[in-house]
């Protein structure tokens, strides 16, 4: 009787620790306290998106990435926010001119990097979007990105017990309404902040730049910096880079959100961080890489009419001031940001 | 001897039964009442009927009424005295949804009350304040998320006039950014409200009034507004349709 009692106990013991085993989320994809804390990078501004409203939480961060990565957020469960904005590229769409959406439609712009969103005041390209929280009902809503209505995609998540259960587990009630889904999924973003590259490092002092990097620097800092201010690399202004309008889009950019004349084909300064991964470049995606970016910089003859003044600072680049410069902007990729496991997709859709 | 100390001690009882009684005489609380706004949407001089009846503009021209819905914020009543209560509620009044018609305003002290303001939309905090719920959810179809910002009013319908497709007009007026700024402050007398005996009272809203005075709007030029560009003339129309009904 004893050896029976003692043979189940193990028995149960073993099938336990087993099933356990299987339970247990991979650690990889587990968030703690620790990993949901806001800590901003040394030198860098005060954040306008600060989290006072919306308490940073691990289970409301894990609820945020599987929204981010939930194809449920489409109308036709083809495409999450994940498809276009890739981890590997800075959560840019690597080697896509323009945003490729829900029944293979194509968009009218380039998908930007999700990175430092905490310091943006103003979202989109021609930032049209006033906060964080309701930046994504643009692509849900947007009928050539996921084409879905708020209330069905609420509705779905109602219907859904990994959701029920998600929500449960970070408000603490049953309620799933637009305001939690929007505010989880600005907790996921939101803490998406690149600060580590060489370029860091070498202004930390723990790096050394090779020559045509710091000659790089000096030439940024005297033809670029005035828009793409450091240490984001944007000083949040909406500039005509000197960009011819393309024909077939005939993006206004700002301009269709303030009417106003001296808005036409103005677009938001991107922040350059991770620049070599986000390829290709500008609103509309028209350069493949950084080399054919930086050489329109350097040819002033063909800008736009209404170019920004402070191109006129550039001039035309000599060879190996283009290479120098560009030297620098690899120094901008951090790999710490690229390879944060908190961002990867959990894959558990 | 014995005496002078029962007196003493009698003064003693007295003061402390004095002392006692006052701490349980109630202080004065400054009560509060439920006051309800009950809105009658118009046109003109008729009581509003969607989708079936047909009416005419200032310009002779045929329109019907699909969808007539807005906000109502930043509520303000006052007293004689000066004495404000201030409601930091939100409403969406929808035509279509009848208990949306009846904004209820909890806990407004005691008083005699001469006046009302409001806005007609929502304050410019609020349409900066990110992800909200109830009456700003959303998910209401009342906010414009390429350029973030809330739809004060809408008013749909059709009129033969209208050349858009299937001769629909629509107008979405919203933006709290200047030069375009669309928040219209409405101050209307109130007939000496006694909340401690009036428990309702009724307004009145004229959808004729987005049609005309200062600018009158021809369904043939203008059927379409849906962004804040082309919105202040139509706030200007309305800001003046809200008015006290005496005889409901």
């Amino acid at each position: 009787m004893r050896v029976k009692i003692t043979y189940a106990f193990f028995l149960f013991l073993s099938v336990f620790i087993l099933c356990n085993g299987f339970i247990n989320e991979n650690p990889f994809f587990n968030i703690s306290a620790k990993d949901v804390e806001l800590k901003i990078p040394k030198g860098f501004p005060k954040p306008y998106y600060n989290f006072n409203k919306n308490k940073l939480n691990p289970d409301i961060f894990v609820l945020g990435r599987k929204l981010f990565y939930d194809n449920l957020l489409s109308k036709d469960n083809s495409v999450s926010c994940g498809t276009c904005h890739q981890r590997i590229a800075a959560f840019a769409h690597i080697d896509h001119r323009l945003s490729h959406g829900i029944y293979a439609k194509i968009g009218a712009r380039n998908v930007p990097a999700l990175q430092n969103l905490i310091w943006k005041d103003t979202y989109m390209w021609d930032g049209g979007v006033n906060n964080l929280e309701v930046q994504p009902i643009n692509p849900i809503t947007n009928s050539i990105e996921m084409d879905e209505s708020l209330s069905n995609v609420i509705s779905k998540l109602k219907r859904d017990s990994s959701y029920v259960f998600l929500f449960k587990k970070a408000y603490k009630d049953t309620l799933i309404n637009s305001e939690r889904l929007l505010k989880s999924l600005a907790q996921f973003t939101g803490l998406m902040i690149s600060a580590n590259a060489r370029y860091d490092q070498f202004m930390k002092g723990t790096d050394t730049f090779s020559t045509a990097e710091k000659n790089g620097l000096k030439l940024f800092r005297s033809k670029c910096a005035n828009c793409h201010a450091e240490p984001l690399f944007s000083d949040n202004s909406y500039r005509n880079n000197g960009l011819k309008q393309d024909t077939a889009l005939k993006d206004k950019g700002r301009q269709a959100i303030t009417g106003n004349e001296k808005d036409k084909n103005t677009f938001k300064v991107p922040g350059l961080r991770n620049v070599a991964m986000t390829y290709p470049y500008m609103h509309d995606g028209r350069y493949k890489n950084l080399k054919e970016a930086i050489d329109h910089y350097s040819d002033y003859k063909k800008y736009d009419l209404q170019a920004d003044l402070s191109l006129q600072k550039i001039g035309s680049l000599t060879e190996v001031q283009k290479k120098e410069i560009l030297a620098f902007l690899l120094t901008l990729t951090d790999k710490e940001f690229l390879y944060d496991r908190r961002f990867a997709d959990p894959g558990m859709n | 001897m014995r005496s002078k100390k029962t007196i003493r001690i009698s003064f003693g009882i007295v003061f402390l039964t004095l002392g006692f009684s006052f701490s349980f005489v109630p202080i004065k609380k400054n009560k509060t009442d439920k006051l309800i706004l009950n809105i009658k949407h118009f046109v003109g001089n008729l009581p509003l009927k969607m989708d079936s009846v047909t009416y005419k503009n200032k310009l002779g021209q045929n329109f019907t009424i699909t969808k007539f819905k807005y906000y109502i914020s930043n509520i303000v009543l006052k007293q004689e005295n000066g004495n404000e209560f201030k409601s930091d509620n939100y409403f969406l009044v929808d035509e279509e949804v009848e208990n949306s018609k009846q904004l209820v305003l909890e806990n407004v002290p005691d008083g005699t009350y001469t006046s009302i303001e409001f806005i007609i939309g929502v304050d410019s905090l609020h349409n900066c304040s990110g992800a909200q719920s109830g009456a700003l959810d959303p998910i209401n179809g009342m906010f414009w998320a390429w350029n973030s910002g809330y739809i004060f009013l809408k008013l749909e319908g059709f009129s033969s006039s209208s050349k858009s497709p299937g001769h629909l007009y629509e107008y979405h007026i919203g933006g709290y950014k200047q030069p375009n700024n669309c928040i219209r402050k409405v101050f209307l007398d109130l007939d000496k409200i006694d909340i401690t005996k009036t428990t309702a009272f009724f307004l009145k809203a004229d959808a004729e009034e987005l049609l005309e005075n200062p600018t009158s709007i021809d369904f043939e030029k203008l059927s379409s507004v849906t962004d804040h560009r082309n919105a202040p003339g139509i706030a200007d129309n309305y800001k003046d349709m809200f008015s006290i009904l005496k005889n409901n």
